[in-house]
C-alpha cells in the first residue's frame, strides 16, 4: 500500500467516525449531567431518514442537518420528562424509544427508499490542503466533518474550562451539592440532556447526506451504531476527547477489517467488520473491573508491593460514571 | 401497570387509546386511511386459520423469551443481552443437529438433543452477561449488548465459513436440514404443536417458579431489594446468575426452535429482534406472568398482521413495531403521569 | 452580621420540627445549638440556610433587615453560608475547581486570580491546602477548611457549622476552633450546632438548647455541664424497675478487635457477652456504634483483633456465616436494608423459615402469617406488603422475623420513631424471644431512657473512642449524658465512671 492509498483510508476513517462522534459528544453532555439517553439508536436512524427525507424534499442539505437536530431534540426531551419529571426508569424509556424510533425511520422512510438525493460535497480547506500528509488527512474532508472536530474541542473545552462545564460536572456528580452552590438540577438535566440529544441528532444526517448518502431502510446498515455509540462513550470515561479517540479507533479497526481482507481470505469479511466488539467489551472489563468489591479484596490481601502496582494499573484504566448517573435529584 | 386495580386500568386504558390516536396521527401524515390500516391487519393475522398458524409460529419464540425475561427482571436484572442468546440457542443446535447428519438414531430423539443443545448453548451465553455483571463490574445492559454483536459475527462466520453452503457461502444461510430433523408439523399449517406446547410449559413453568417456589421468592427478593436480601440470608450474587441462565436457557430454547420448527437452518438473522420484543413485551405486563401470553399473542398478531401492509397499502411493516413501541411507550409515560399526580390525592 | 430569627415553625406531616423558636444571636459571637438527635437544629439550620423553608408566619432578620431566602443560593447572596456534616463538594473534582464552582463571573473562569484568592484565604488561616489535588485525597478536616475559605470567599458573614467536629483529628479541632475564634473577632456571626458539650463550653459565647422541637433555654458562660444536659435530656429520669438478667454462657467474645472506616478508628475492644444479657450501645450518632455492631455482625471486617461466637472463631467470616450461627441484624432503615418493599408479610414469613422442598406450602405460609401477625400484634394481613405497614408495625415485622435458634440479636435504633406502647410492647417480645433461646442482645439507641431501662451492661461511644462495659445500674442519666457529650473520660480513652 503506498502513501497515498494510506492517506485515502485514514481521511476516509476521519469522516467515518465524524457522525459516532457527534453521537459520544451527545451522549457524553447527556450523562455527564446525569441522564442516560439510551434512545441513542433508534434515534440515529430516525434522524438519518428524516434528515435525507427533508433533505431531497427541500433541496436544502441544510434544512436536513436542521430536521436531524430537532428530532434528536425532540425524542431526548421525552427522555427528560419521563426520567426527571414522571422519575420513571431512564433505562425502560430509553430502550422504548430506541426500538420504536427505529420502526419509524423504516416506516416512514419507505417512499425515501433507494431514491438519490443531495449529499455534502468535500470541502477541502484551502491553504491548508496543501500541508503535506495532515492536509490530505484533515483538510480535503466534507463540512460534517470539520464540525465534528469542532464539537469534540468544544464539548472538551465546555466540560473542562468553563464556570457552566464545571457545574455540569458538579451536576452528575452530587447534584446536591451543585444545589447549594446555586445551580438548577432539574433545569440543567433538561438543558443538556435536549443538547445532547441535538447533537445525537447530527449523527443521523452526518451518515444519510455524507457517510454512507441515501436512505437504504433496513439494508442501510445503521441499526447497532447507536449502541456501539454507547459503549464508546463509557469507554471514553465520559470525556468527549477520550470517548473521540474511541470513536476514531473503532473506525479505524473497521477500516482496517476491511484492509485486511483481501489477505486474511479465510475469515469472511462480515466478521472483521464487528471485530471491534469483542474488544470493546473487553475494554469495558477493563474499566470496570477496578470497581468490583472482589478486586478489593482481592488486593487488600496481596503483599504491599504487588497491591501498590496492580491498584496503580486498575485506577489508570478505570473510568467511573458521574456518580449521580440515572439518580432522581430531589431537593432533600 | 396491569397489576394495579380499577384506577390503574383506566391508566392503561388512557395509554391504549394515545398509542392509537398517535399511529393513526402518523398513518393519516403518509396518506393512508388508519381504518383500512388496522383492518388489513386484522385479517392478515387471524382472517384464516393459516395466516393465524404463522401468527403462533411468531408468537412461540416471543413467549419463550418473554418467560425467561420475566426471571431476569425479577431479579431486577436487564437482560439486554437476550437477543444473543436466542443466537447462541440456534448455533447450539445446528451443532447438535450436524453431529448427528449421517446418524441412524431416532430423528426425534436427535431433535431433542439439538433443542437440549440450544438451551445449554443459551444459558451459556447468558451467564457470560452475568460473570462480566458479576466479577467484572460491566453493567448486564451494556455486556448484553456487546455480547450480542459479538454472536452475530458468530453466527456470519459460521455460515461464512466451516458451515458453508456447497458451492457458495451467502446469506440465506447454511445447507437446510433434512425433513426427518423437522419438529413434526400440523399438516398445510406450518406451525408445530409441539414448539407451542414447549412455550406454554415454558411460561407456565416460569409461573410457578416466580409464584410458588422458594427459589422464586429469592429472586424477587433480590430483585426487590439486594441489600435486604443479603441480610435475610440470600446468597444475593448467586441468585443474580442463576436468573441468567434461566433466561438464557428459554432463549436458546427460542433459538433452536427457530432452527427445529421454523428455518431448519442457521441464518444470518435467527433472533428476528425477538429478544427485544420481549423486553417490550415483559415491561408492558408490568413482569406479571399471567399477562404474559395474551400480550405475547397481540405483538405476535401486530408483527403477522403487518407483513401484507407492502402488498396491500405499499406501507412498511415496520408499522407493527411502531404500534408496539408507542403503546409501550404511552404505558409508561401515563404510569408515571399517574404516580406523579394521582397516588398523592 | 446580626441574626434574628423570629416565630420560626416547620411541620412534616403532623409532628412539628420546629415549634416557635426566637433567637437572636449578635455580630462577633460563636452561637452554640445544642441538642440530641432530632430535636430540629438541623432542621433550624436547614431553613436558615434555605434548603428548606419554614412555614409562614416566621421571619428571619438580618442586620435588621427581613429577608426571604429560597435556597442556598439566596442564603449566600444575602451572606448565610452552611458547612455541612457531610462535606458538600465534588471528591473527584480538584480542590481550586471545588473552590471556584458556584461563583458567578465569565465563562472562562480566570483560575490565576482565583488561584491567588484561595491561597491568600488558606495562608489567613493557617491551612495547608494544596489547589492542585484531587478532593477524594484529602480528609474530612481539609475538606472542611476548602469549605470554609469558600463560603468566605462567596461572602458569607454568617457561618453554620453542623457537627463540625465529628471525624476530624484533634489537630485539625484546634486549628477550626482558632479560626472561628478568629472570624468571630472580625465580626462574623458562627452557629456551632453540636451535641459534644466539651466543644460547646469551649468555644462558644452563648448557648441556645433545643428539645423536641423548641427552644428550651439560653445559657451564657460559664457553662453548667449539668444545667446543659438537664436541659437536653429533659427532666431527670426516673426508671422503671429493672430486672438484672441471669446470664449464662458467653454467646460473644470480642478480643482486641479494632475497625477503621474513612472517618474512624475504633482501637482493642474487648467484650464477653453471655446469654441472657443486653448490651447497650450509647452514643451520639456517627460515633463508632454502627461499625462496631456491624462488625458483631459480620458485615463489616476487623482489621484487627479475634471475633468468637460461641467459642468459635468467626474472624473475618462473612454476614451469612455470622447468620448461620444465630446471629440476626435488625437494620436501622427498615424499608432500606431490613425489609424487601413489595413483597407481602408472608412473603417475608416464609423467606426468614428454612425452605422446606423446592415448592412454597402457600397454605402453611398463611397459617404462619397468620400466627405471627397475631403472637406479635400487627396490624396488617398476611398479604399486606411491608411498606404499608406503619414504623411500628414494621418493627413488629422484623422482630417476628427473628429466626430460631438465635444466638445474638444486633439492633440499631429498635424503638426510634415508634410510639410509646410500640416501645413498651417490642422489648417485652424482644426480652421474651431472648430468654426463650438464651440469646444475647446489643442494641443501640441515642434515647438515654431506653439505654438505660434495657441494658444490663453499656458501652459509651465517642468520636471512635469506646468505654469499658458499664454498669447500667450504677450510672445516672446526667452521667450518661456527660460521657456521650465527651466529658469525663480519661486520658487512655476509658470513661470514668
Amino acid at each position: 500500500m503506498n502513501q497515498e492509498t494510506l492517506l485515502v483510508g485514514l481521511a476516509g476513517v476521519l469522516a467515518a467516525a465524524a457522525p459516532i462522534i457527534f453521537a459520544v459528544v451527545g451522549e457524553t453532555l447527556s450523562e455527564r449531567a446525569g441522564v442516560i439517553n439510551l434512545s441513542m439508536n433508534g434515534t440515529i436512524l430516525l434522524t438519518a431518514m428524516s434528515g435525507f427525507a427533508v433533505a431531497y424534499t427541500t433541496d436544502s442539505i441544510f434544512l436536513g442537518f436542521l430536521a436531524g437536530m430537532l428530532i434528536g431534540a425532540l425524542v431526548a426531551l421525552v427522555v427528560a420528562f419521563a426520567s426527571i419529571t414522571l422519575k420513571q426508569s431512564q433505562v425502560a424509556i430509553g430502550f422504548v424509544l430506541a426500538l420504536t424510533c427505529r420502526d419509524l425511520a423504516y416506516f416512514l422512510g419507505n417512499p425515501f427508499m433507494g431514491v438519490s438525493g443531495p449529499r455534502l460535497q468535500a470541502m477541502p480547506i484551502s491553504g491548508l490542503n496543501d500541508i503535506p500528509v495532515l492536509g490530505p488527512l484533515f483538510f480535503r474532508q466534507e463540512m460534517s466533518t470539520y464540525i465534528s472536530y469542532l464539537a469534540i474541542f468544544l464539548a472538551w473545552l465546555w466540560i473542562y474550562r468553563t464556570r457552566p462545564g464545571l457545574m455540569l460536572q458538579g451536576i452528575g456528580e452530587k447534584p446536591a451539592a451543585a444545589y447549594i452552590r446555586g445551580a438548577n438540577v432539574n433545569l440543567m438535566r433538561y438543558v443538556y440532556t435536549v443538547i445532547g440529544g441535538a447533537l445525537i441528532g447530527l449523527a443521523g444526517p452526518t451518515y444519510s447526506l455524507g457517510v454512507r448518502a441515501g436512505w437504504m431502510g433496513t439494508i442501510s446498515g445503521l441499526d447497532g451504531i447507536g449502541w456501539i455509540a454507547l459503549s464508546i462513550t463509557i469507554f471514553g470515561g465520559w470525556n468527549p476527547a477520550r470517548a473521540a479517540f474511541g470513536a476514531y479507533l473503532f473506525a479505524f479497526l473497521q477500516w482496517l477489517g476491511l484492509v485486511l481482507q483481501p489477505v486474511l481470505t479465510q475469515v469472511p469479511s462480515q466478521v472483521l467488520q464487528v471485530a471491534p466488539f469483542p474488544l470493546m467489551i473487553l475494554t469495558l472489563l477493563l474499566v470496570n473491573i477496578g470497581n468490583t468489591e472482589w478486586v478489593d479484596r482481592t488486593l487488600a490481601a496481596m503483599p504491599e508491593s504487588a497491591r501498590k502496582f496492580t491498584a496503580k494499573v486498575l485506577r489508570a484504566m478505570r473510568a467511573s460514571p458521574p456518580a449521580a448517573l440515572g439518580v432522581p435529584f430531589e431537593r432533600d | 401497570m396491569l397489576k394495579s386495580k380499577a384506577g390503574g386500568f383506566i391508566f392503561q386504558l388512557i395509554a391504549f387509546m394515545l398509542a392509537m390516536v398517535f399511529v393513526s396521527l402518523i398513518l393519516l401524515a403518509v396518506g393512508a386511511s388508519p381504518l383500512d390500516a388496522y383492518k388489513n391487519m386484522l385479517t392478515g393475522s387471524v382472517g384464516s386459520m393459516r395466516k393465524f398458524a404463522e401468527v403462533l409460529v411468531s408468537f412461540v419464540p416471543l413467549l419463550l423469551v418473554t418467560a425467561g425475561l420475566l426471571i431476569t427482571f425479577s431479579a431486577g436484572l436487564w437482560n439486554i443481552g437476550v437477543e444473543g442468546q436466542i443466537v447462541l440457542g440456534a448455533i447450539g443446535s445446528v451443532w447438535v443437529l450436524r453431529q448427528f447428519v449421517d446418524s441412524s438414531l431416532p430423528p426425534a430423539l436427535i431433535i431433542t438433543l439439538s433443542i437440549l443443545g440450544g438451551m445449554v448453548a443459551g444459558a451459556v451465553w447468558a451467564s457470560f452477561a452475568g460473570m462480566l455483571k458479576t466479577f467484572g463490574g460491566v453493567n448486564e445492559i451494556f455486556g448484553g449488548l456487546g455480547l450480542n454483536f459479538v454472536s452475530t459475527a458468530l453466527t456470519l462466520y459460521l455460515i461464512f465459513g466451516p458451515w458453508k453452503r456447497e458451492g457458495v457461502a451467502s446469506m440465506s444461510g447454511t445447507e437446510p436440514f433434512p425433513d426427518v430433523f423437522s419438529l413434526p408439523q400440523i399438516p398445510d399449517l406450518r406451525i408445530s404443536p409441539y414448539a407451542l406446547a414447549i412455550a406454554l410449559v415454558a411460561v407456565l413453568i416460569v409461573y410457578f417458579i416466580l409464584q410458588g417456589t422458594y427459589f422464586g421468592l429469592k429472586i424477587k427478593a433480590v430483585g426487590k431489594n439486594i441489600r435486604a436480601a443479603y441480610l435475610l440470608g440470600i446468597p444475593t450474587w448467586q441468585y443474580s446468575l442463576y436468573s441468567f441462565l434461566i433466561c438464557g436457557a428459554l432463549a436458546g430454547v427460542a433459538g433452536a426452535l427457530q432452527v427445529t420448527a421454523v428455518y431448519h437452518r442457521l441464518i444470518p438473522s435467527i433472533s428476528s429482534g425477538y429478544g427485544y420484543l420481549g423486553l417490550m413485551v415483559a415491561m408492558l405486563v408490568n413482569y406479571q406472568a399471567v399477562w404474559a401470553v395474551p400480550v405475547a399473542l397481540l405483538f405476535a398478531a401486530l408483527n403477522i398482521g403487518s407483513i401484507q401492509l407492502p402488498i396491500v397499502m405499499k406501507l412498511d411493516s415496520s408499522l407493527s413495531g411502531v404500534l408496539q413501541g408507542v403503546l409501550v411507550l404511552f404505558v409508561l409515560l401515563t404510569e408515571g403521569v399517574r404516580q406523579k399526580f394521582v397516588k398523592k390525592v | 452580621m446580626n441574626v434574628e430569627l423570629k416565630n420560626i415553625h416547620k411541620h412534616f406531616g403532623k409532628t412539628y420540627a420546629n415549634k416557635g423558636i426566637d433567637l437572636t444571636v449578635q455580630s462577633g459571637t460563636i452561637q452554640g445549638i445544642l441538642g440530641e438527635n432530632g430535636a430540629g437544629k438541623s432542621t433550624l439550620m436547614k431553613i436558615l440556610s434555605g434548603f428548606i423553608q419554614a412555614d409562614p408566619g416566621g421571619e428571619i432578620i438580618l442586620d435588621g433587615k427581613s429577608v426571604v431566602i429560597n435556597s442556598p443560593a439566596d442564603a449566600i447572596h444575602v451572606g448565610v453560608g452552611m458547612l455541612h456534616q457531610d462535606p458538600l463538594d465534588f471528591p473527584p473534582m480538584r480542590v481550586l475547581d471545588n473552590f471556584l464552582l458556584g461563583r458567578s463571573g465569565g465563562l472562562f473562569p480566570n483560575r490565576t486570580s482565583v488561584r491567588q484568592d484561595f491561597l491568600n484565604l488558606a495562608r489567613q488561616f493557617d491551612f495547608s491546602l494544596d489547589p492542585d489535588n484531587y478532593v477524594d485525597a484529602l480528609t474530612v478536616g481539609e475538606r472542611q477548611q476548602l469549605e470554609i475559605i469558600r463560603l468566605l470567599w462567596m461572602g458569607a458573614r454568617v457561618l453554620i457549622l453542623d457537627e463540625p467536629t465529628t471525624g476530624i483529628s484533634a489537630s485539625q479541632k484546634q486549628k477550626l476552633f482558632a479560626t472561628l475564634k478568629k472570624l468571630a473577632e472580625q465580626g462574623m456571626t458562627i452557629i456551632f450546632v453540636s451535641h459534644k458539650l466539651e466543644d460547646v463550653e469551649f468555644l462558644c459565647n452563648q448557648v441556645a438548647v433545643l428539645r423536641a422541637g423548641e427552644l428550651v433555654g439560653m445559657t451564657k458562660p460559664p457553662f453548667e455541664t449539668s444545667t446543659l444536659v438537664e436541659l437536653m435530656f429533659g427532666k431527670v429520669v426516673t426508671l422503671g424497675d429493672r430486672q438484672p438478667a441471669k446470664t449464662g454462657d458467653t454467646v460473644l467474645s470480642l478480643q482486641n478487635v479494632s475497625l477503621e472506616d474513612v472517618r474512624l478508628k475504633i482501637k482493642n475492644v474487648n467484650l464477653d457477652l453471655r446469654a441472657g444479657e443486653v448490651i447497650g450501645l450509647a452514643g451520639l450518632e456517627g460515633s463508632g456504634q454502627g461499625m462496631f455492631i456491624r462488625a458483631c455482625a459480620g458485615l463489616v471486617r476487623p482489621v484487627g483483633g479475634k471475633v468468637f461466637l460461641k467459642g468459635r472463631d468467626l474472624t473475618g467470616k462473612a454476614y451469612h456465616a455470622f447468620k448461620h450461627q444465630g446471629v440476626n441484624f435488625l437494620p436501622a432503615s427498615r424499608l432500606e436494608e431490613g425489609l424487601v418493599p413489595g413483597l407481602s408479610l408472608t412473603d417475608h414469613f416464609i423467606l426468614a423459615e428454612e425452605p422446606t422442598g423446592v415448592f412454597i406450602d402457600r397454605v402453611a405460609g398463611q397459617r404462619l402469617a397468620e400466627d405471627r401477625i397475631k403472637s406479635f400484634n400487627i396490624r396488617g394481613t398476611p398479604t399486606s406488603t411491608v411498606e404499608s405497614l406503619s414504623g411500628g408495625n414494621q418493627q413488629r415485622a422484623e422482630l417476628a422475623l427473628l429466626q430460631s435458634p438465635l444466638s445474638l440479636v444486633l439492633l440499631e435504633h429498635p424503638t426510634r420513631g415508634l410510639d410509646i406502647e410500640s416501645v413498651i410492647y417490642i422489648w417485652s417480645k424482644l426480652k421474651d424471644r431472648c430468654k426463650q433461646d438464651g440469646a444475647a442482645i446489643i442494641f443501640i439507641s441515642s434515647d438515654l431512657e431506653e439505654v438505660l431501662q434495657y441494658s444490663d451492661r453499656l458501652l459509651v461511644f465517642f468520636s471512635g473512642k469506646v468505654s469499658e462495659p458499664i454498669d447500667a445500674a450504677t450510672i445516672s442519666v446526667e452521667q450518661l449524658g456527660q460521657l456521650i457529650g465527651g466529658k469525663g473520660w480519661t486520658q487512655k480513652g476509658d470513661a470514668n465512671a
